[in-house]
């Protein structure tokens, strides 16, 4: 199938502005460690820019795809080069462009080995991460998709902690493993529709020009959806999780969380709903129950843990269950709630992250045991963290609030999903109050009673500049998203509304 | 005067305002500044509050709907039907709560100007109190449920830190016994616990939203007309008001739009009988919603207003500084869930098996709190118990259905607990200080500001010593106290004001409302014949009964007899900025009983209805609360509380204070009784309440996480399962694969291709040869697939195959 070449437009750009930094880094071989950190970050802070213009001239109103590129890649087998972005992508570029240039920030002064080769990772994986976001061609999208672990594998293998190597390669296998089934269903998937195209397949499904038989949908679903819930990672998928996150180095841990996470949610939604909604709707009790078990399972388990960073990685099977919770209430308020939280959960546990890497950075441990009082010397430090934990924890005024109700609210009035999904997802609400508190009242109150505790120093603009620069518009966008999170909505709605009655009509009413 | 509405915004701005400059510039402004801020703003929401009154009063209390600045629109999904608005109701039940908030809540900002004087976070203390009304003013004024829930979590936010304010002050865990943790843990479960709570009020607002489709208490074009003799008011909205007239049937709506507010369409579709709400595939009488509805709004309120079986909390609260336990603990955010209530009344009226329950969880705490209350020798303990039990009464008023009733005493007990809690405070200040002074015996001299600063080294000295305390000293242990009656004469005259109105003696406010509690469950016993008016009547007696014993208790320990430590002889007077606010309180305790004074009061009666009026306060509360009512005065009812009320103070005065006490004092003259041992014992330990939480709650949660974590998530799934099986017999599979390719194919062919890339990782590779080849090998496997796959067609293409 022929689709119609465009010029180069603003998706393009915001794609590629991280790679324009990347060659210039890679090519000037003689720029100090100083001007190399300045270069990533004002590379991604451009890449911002860019976004930022994106997001200015998104048409709420449209449903389809905006800012679209389309290009010959390999012609012969009908693969183009095609981006473009709606209203559920440009919350996830939004979230990409946001994080980014904190990560590069917060790392200044955490990262002191091999600074040129850790910056060009982190340009490289912002570019690939962008493109798995922009991406409407199935094998450009698989292309993006493998090429966030390269980066990925080597900021955990050579800048992580004690155990990074393991956890590189657990990491790097264990996400091949669930990609291999990605690609077999995306080969079989363009045999059938005669193309690759994102957009073009959605429009054959939803026209009825391309169905599928009952085992071959649910078998394509299945290869889509296992990579997937590797990614985000679905309970009972988590193992690489804990090891990845610790291991990683701060700013990893904190695109690890903040971003890579939401590629599988955000496949989900792209394909999985968009392509196959028959076996969407037939598997949503299924899926449902394993985000909420894992809402419950990774609440419970992280209230055990001893180690902070590990505390928090557990945290994401939780709010991450949540998000295919909403997904799968085949609901809009749950899908849209779902995409809100996407980001929300960038925010708030890309926050933890770095609260935690502050922390390391000082006292070179990671126990729970270890600090307590935290809150007598470090006063600034520890209101940044209250809010970021309060956000985690979803106190309503707050992101992550809006995100849980309206998720919650889409499981509840959902057609696929009984009330008890939702009643049992909402007990979440309570073991987040129990995990963070622990957390937080063990790091931050109780008695100063510990030498090392003492001695720490709170965070000044003068000498902490790079650490409460990332961490202070974080705290902003809690607060932005929590009050007034409406434009969020109103720019996803038409997309989110569009692809939910759609499912809808073909899966949910018939039956 | 309708345009004073839109003042409703600024009762919240304004505190706001306040705690943000406190928070940014708290530490230049000092103590002086940062107190007059946050004093400021208090009183000015205050003043706002009395503004928005006299609109009311102005409007003939019309109810109005403002829309918040700014940001209207808070969630908003088109696609779902979603529209949430930050949007504020004024009305007369709102009006209440803002003028109890802002006006006791101002008294206790001034009050705390002085407690905290000296503390080294003082700025930031009132940082917090300033949000905490903030949240308070949001939760009451917001008029839809979501709104509400903001302040409804974001006062338990406020809640936790304050409690947790002095968070490494030294005390035991109750059964760990970790040092320090005492205060930060209190904040902690004071958080989840009510936590729990929201879990239902949350589960309500899902049920509700799924039945109504919306959340908004009233929408602003509705015209509301109530079963009332006197003209109907209508609700109109400050933009644009369509609020149009009609009929005289009860409670019937007239409206341009489909969708009415939760209340007014529960109402409309109680009238209409037999309405079904569908749930996805279960179709349920709307009579079962609504009950589920409201005993998950139930379960909300037993955790901020600290009912059974979640009341656990407040006790543990106490760990806060006392303005803190004054406003938030006992006058404002406990009083949230009778709040919730009253303002549900058309859900909560209409299910009677909800109202059951109510009436049954409210007269339970209210004896079993009330019990607790008797065997306690921390001040505050005993204040936090009384509080327990107090809301156990506004509970119960609740499922009587007299909501009138439970508003009155929500606002008479802000007074008179708010008055207890400071002077409490006032002489646990006075303690301290007379502790200090008796230690530093060449301390003669006291100038004014230098005493104040001494007495709060003593805070400080708990922040950082917590061993070499020469004995272990608790100034608010009634026992170390006696005889403060002749040192604080003011503090003492005023918390027997307090003490006096708290069991219920007349003419003071607590007699008024508690009096009509108890003739509005008379009147469901005799004149509906309802077991739950019986069971509130016989249990509501017994627990006022207690109120007076161990309140009289509390006032013989602490100011009758002889001081019985060198601390309670030193004890000064406190400061006239703490002084003044009792007295006041003491005032406001003594006459706002005649806001509502009941009919039918024999002999006197057309004394009181011609200087008060008659049901003032419960008229003004039937313009928005739909099923208020007012009770009728019985005063055969209300002599035998009172003489109820009378005996157990002789008894407990016999008990406490006709004979003085030993010195030093360690055991209850009960205790000594073998025949009432056990029963202080048994109230002392709180009936092992905690204990068993802990037993069968707390410490199973925490087993199963361990085991959870440690061995099924760990041991098992992620090292057994994953690294043993899955790992290795990937890896040794790939051993034998790959042996062969590996030497011919990938060390010399591709390898050289990924040198470039992998170079970085050669540290990596040197050490862990094995892994990176199973890792370059799938990398390259798959690389070698897709290029395979795109080059394939375009060499068959070139070659012309």
């Amino acid at each position: 199938m022929q689709l119609e070449t465009t010029g180069v437009s603003l998706t393009s750009v915001t794609l590629f502005a991280p790679m324009v930094g990347f060659f210039i880094l890679l090519f000037l071989n003689k720029l100090s460690d100083e001007r190399i950190k300045w270069g990533a970050l004002i590379t991604s802070l451009i890449t911002l820019g860019f976004s930022i213009l994106l997001l200015a001239q998104f048409k709420s109103d449209e449903t389809g795809l905006q800012s679209e590129h389309i290009a010959e890649w390999i012609p012969t087998f009908g693969i183009y080069y095609h981006v473009g972005i709606d209203g559920i992508s440009i919350w996830l570029v939004m979230l990409t462009t946001f994080i980014m240039p904190l990560a590069i920030l917060i790392s200044f002064n955490m990262i002191h080995e091999r600074i040129r080769l850790y910056y060009l990772f982190m340009l490289l994986i912002e570019f690939a991460m962008l493109g798995v976001f922009v991406a409407q061609d199935m094998f450009l999208f698989y292309v993006f998709w493998e090429l966030t672990l390269v980066p990925m594998y080597f900021l955990i293998g050579i800048w992580g902690g004690e155990e990074r190597r393991y956890a590189a390669v657990k990491f790097f296998l264990y996400t091949m493993a669930g990609s291999i089934l990605m690609l077999l269903a995306i080969l079989w998937l363009g045999n059938e529709a005669g193309t690759f195209d994102v957009k073009v397949i959605t429009e054959m499904v939803q026209s009825g020009t391309l169905s599928f038989s009952t085992d071959t949908e649910r078998l394509l679903f299945l290869g889509f959806f296992i990579a997937f819930a590797i990614k985000v990672p679905l309970w009972p998928l988590h193992s690489w999780l804990p090891d990845a996150h610790v291991q990683a180095p701060t700013a990893g841990s904190i695109i690890l969380a903040g971003i890579l996470l939401k590629l599988g949610t955000y496949g989900l939604i792209r394909f999985n709903l968009g392509f196959f909604p028959n076996a969407s709707a037939d598997f949503a009790p299924w899926i449902a129950a394993l985000a909420v078990i894992g809402i419950i399972y990774g609440a419970w388990v992280a209230y055990a843990q001893t180690d902070v960073k590990k505390l928090v990685a557990y945290t994401s099977v939780s709010h991450l269950g949540f998000v295919v919770l909403g997904i799968f209430s085949l609901t809009s308020s749950g899908v849209q709630g779902a995409v809100l939280q996407m980001v929300n959960h960038g925010i708030s546990t890309g926050g933890l992250f770095a609260l935690v890497g502050i922390l390391y950075d000082r006292r070179h441990t990671k126990a729970i045991n270890a600090f307590g009082g935290i809150w007598k010397v470090m006063p600034v430090f520890s209101g940044i963290a209250l809010v970021i934990s309060l956000s985690s924890m979803g106190l309503p005024s707050m992101n992550g609030f809006v995100g849980e109700f309206t998720i919650l609210l889409g499981s509840a009035s959902s057609e696929v999903l009984s009330i008890w999904f939702t009643a049992v997802a909402t007990l979440g609400v309570i073991l987040a109050a129990v995990y963070t508190l622990f957390m937080f009242n063990k790091v931050f109150m109780g008695p100063l009673d510990k030498k090392e505790n003492q001695e720490l120093e709170d965070l000044t603009w003068s000498k902490n500049w790079t650490e409460l620069g990332a961490l202070v518009p974080l705290v902003i966008m809690i607060f932005v998203i929590g009050l007034y999170p409406s434009p969020f909505f109103e720019l996803m709605d038409g997309s989110v509304g569009h692809l939910v009655n759609f499912v809808h009509t073909v899966a949910v009413a018939g039956k | 005067m309708e345009g004073f509405y839109s003042a409703v915004s600024l009762v919240v701005i304004v505190p706001l305002l306040g705690m943000l400059t406190n928070l940014f510039f708290g530490k230049k402004l000092g103590e002086k500044g940062a107190g007059f801020i946050a004093v400021s703003a208090s009183a000015f929401a205050f003043v706002v509050a009395l503004i928005l009154w006299a609109t009311l009063v102005d409007q003939h209390y019309e109810p109005a709907i403002v829309n918040a600045p700014l940001i209207h629109s808070w969630i908003s999904i088109p696609s779902a039907g979603i529209d949430i608005p930050w949007q504020f109701r004024v009305d007369t039940l709102s009006v209440t709560m803002m003028l109890v908030v802002t006006g006791v809540g101002t008294l206790i900002h001034i009050y705390a100007t002085g407690y905290m004087h000296g503390d080294e976070r003082f700025p930031r203390f009132f940082v917090y109190l300033n949000l905490f009304l903030v949240f308070m003013l949001i939760l009451v004024t917001g008029n839809n449920l979501l709104v509400m829930f903001v302040g409804w979590e974001g006062v338990g936010l406020c809640s936790f830190l304050l409690i947790g304010f002095w968070f490494d002050k030294p005390g035991k865990h109750p059964t760990e016994g970790t040092v320090g943790w005492s205060n930060s843990n209190a904040a902690r479960k004071a958080f989840i616990v009510n936590r729990i709570g929201d879990f239902g009020l949350l589960m309500g607002i899902f049920l509700t939203f799924w039945t109504f489709g919306t959340l908004d208490y009233y929408k602003p074009h509705e015209v509301i007309h109530l079963e009332h003799d006197e003209a109907p008011p209508p609700v109109f909205a400050v933009e644009g008001a369509e609020g149009e007239h009609t009929g005289e049937e009860a409670a019937h709506v007239e409206s341009g739009s489909e969708i009415h507010g939760i209340y007014t369409q529960a109402e409309l579709w109680f009238e209409e009988g037999n309405h079904q709400v569908s749930f996805g595939s279960i179709d349920l009488d709307f009579d079962a919603v609504i009950t589920l509805i409201t005993l998950f709004f139930l379960l909300g309120a037993t955790g901020k207003s600290a009912q059974i079986p979640l009341f656990v909390w407040l006790p543990d609260a106490m760990a806060g500084p006392t303005p803190v336990s004054a406003l938030i603990h006992a006058a404002t955010m406990v009083t949230a869930g009778i709040y919730m209530m009253v303002r549900s009344n058309s859900f909560f009226f209409n299910s009677d098996l909800t109202s059951f329950v109510v009436t049954i969880i409210g007269i339970s705490t209210a004896l079993a709190a009330g019990f607790m209350a008797l065997g306690q020798w921390d001040i505050k303990k005993v204040l936090a118990y009384s509080t327990v039990s107090q809301l156990g009464f506004m509970v119960a008023a609740v499922g009587l259905g007299a909501y009138a009733a439970a508003m009155f005493h929500l606002v008479t007990h802000a007074f008179f607990k708010a008055l207890l809690f400071l002077g409490s405070g006032s002489v646990i200040h006075a303690m301290e200080h007379g502790h200090h002074h008796a230690h530093e015996h060449g301390h003669d001299e006291h100038g004014d500001e230098h005493d104040e600063h001494a007495e709060h080294e003593a805070h400080g000295e708990h922040a950082t010593h917590t061993h070499h305390d020469d004995h272990e000293f608790d100034p608010q242990d009634m026992r170390n106290m006696g005889g403060l009656a002749g040192k604080m004469r003011l503090t003492y005259i005023t918390y027997l004001i307090g003490a006096l109105a708290l069991a219920g003696i007349f003419p003071l406010s607590g007699f008024w409302s508690k009096d009509e509690i108890l003739a509005d469950s008379y009147n469901i016993w005799i004149d509906e014949g309802e077991l739950k008016g019986t069971l509130a009547l016989v249990v509501l007696l017994a627990a006022a009964g207690m109120t007076a014993f161990y309140t009289w208790r509390q006032i013989c320990l602490v100011f009758f007899g002889k001081p019985r430590t060198a601390a309670a002889e030193h004890a000064p007077e406190s400061s006239s900025l703490m002084t003044t606010p009792l007295a006041i309180l003491a005032i406001g305790a003594f006459l706002v009983g005649f806001a509502n004074v009941p009919n039918g009061i024999p002999l006197l009666g057309w004394f009181f209805e011609w200087v008060f009026g008659e049901h003032r306060f419960t008229l003004f509360l039937e313009e928005s609360v739909i099923h208020a009512h007012a009770g009728n005065f019985n005063a055969v009812l209300a002599l035998l509380a009172t003489g109820i009320a009378l005996g157990a103070m002789y008894v407990s005065h016999t008990i406490y204070g006709s004979k003085a006490m030993p010195i030093p004092m360690e055991k209850d003259p009960l205790e000594e009784n073998p025949q009432t041992q056990p029963l202080f014992a048994l109230s002392n330990a709180k009936l092992y309440w905690d204990e068993a939480y802990f037993k069968y709650i707390v410490y199973p949660f925490q087993g199963a996480a361990r085991f959870l974590a440690n061995t099924i998530d760990w041991d098992f799934w992620h090292n057994f399962f994953h690294d043993r099986i899955i790992g290795q017999g990937f890896q040794g599979a790939a051993d034998v694969i790959s042996q062969p390719i590996d030497r011919q194919v990938v060390d010399k062919g591709f390898m050289s291709l990924a040198t470039g890339v992998l170079a970085a990782a050669s540290r990596l590779r040197k050490t862990q040869t094995g892994y990176v080849r199973t890792y370059a090998l799938s990398l390259m496997m798959g690389v070698l697939l897709v290029i395979v796959i795109i080059l394939l067609p375009t060499l068959r293409d070139l070659l012309g195959i």
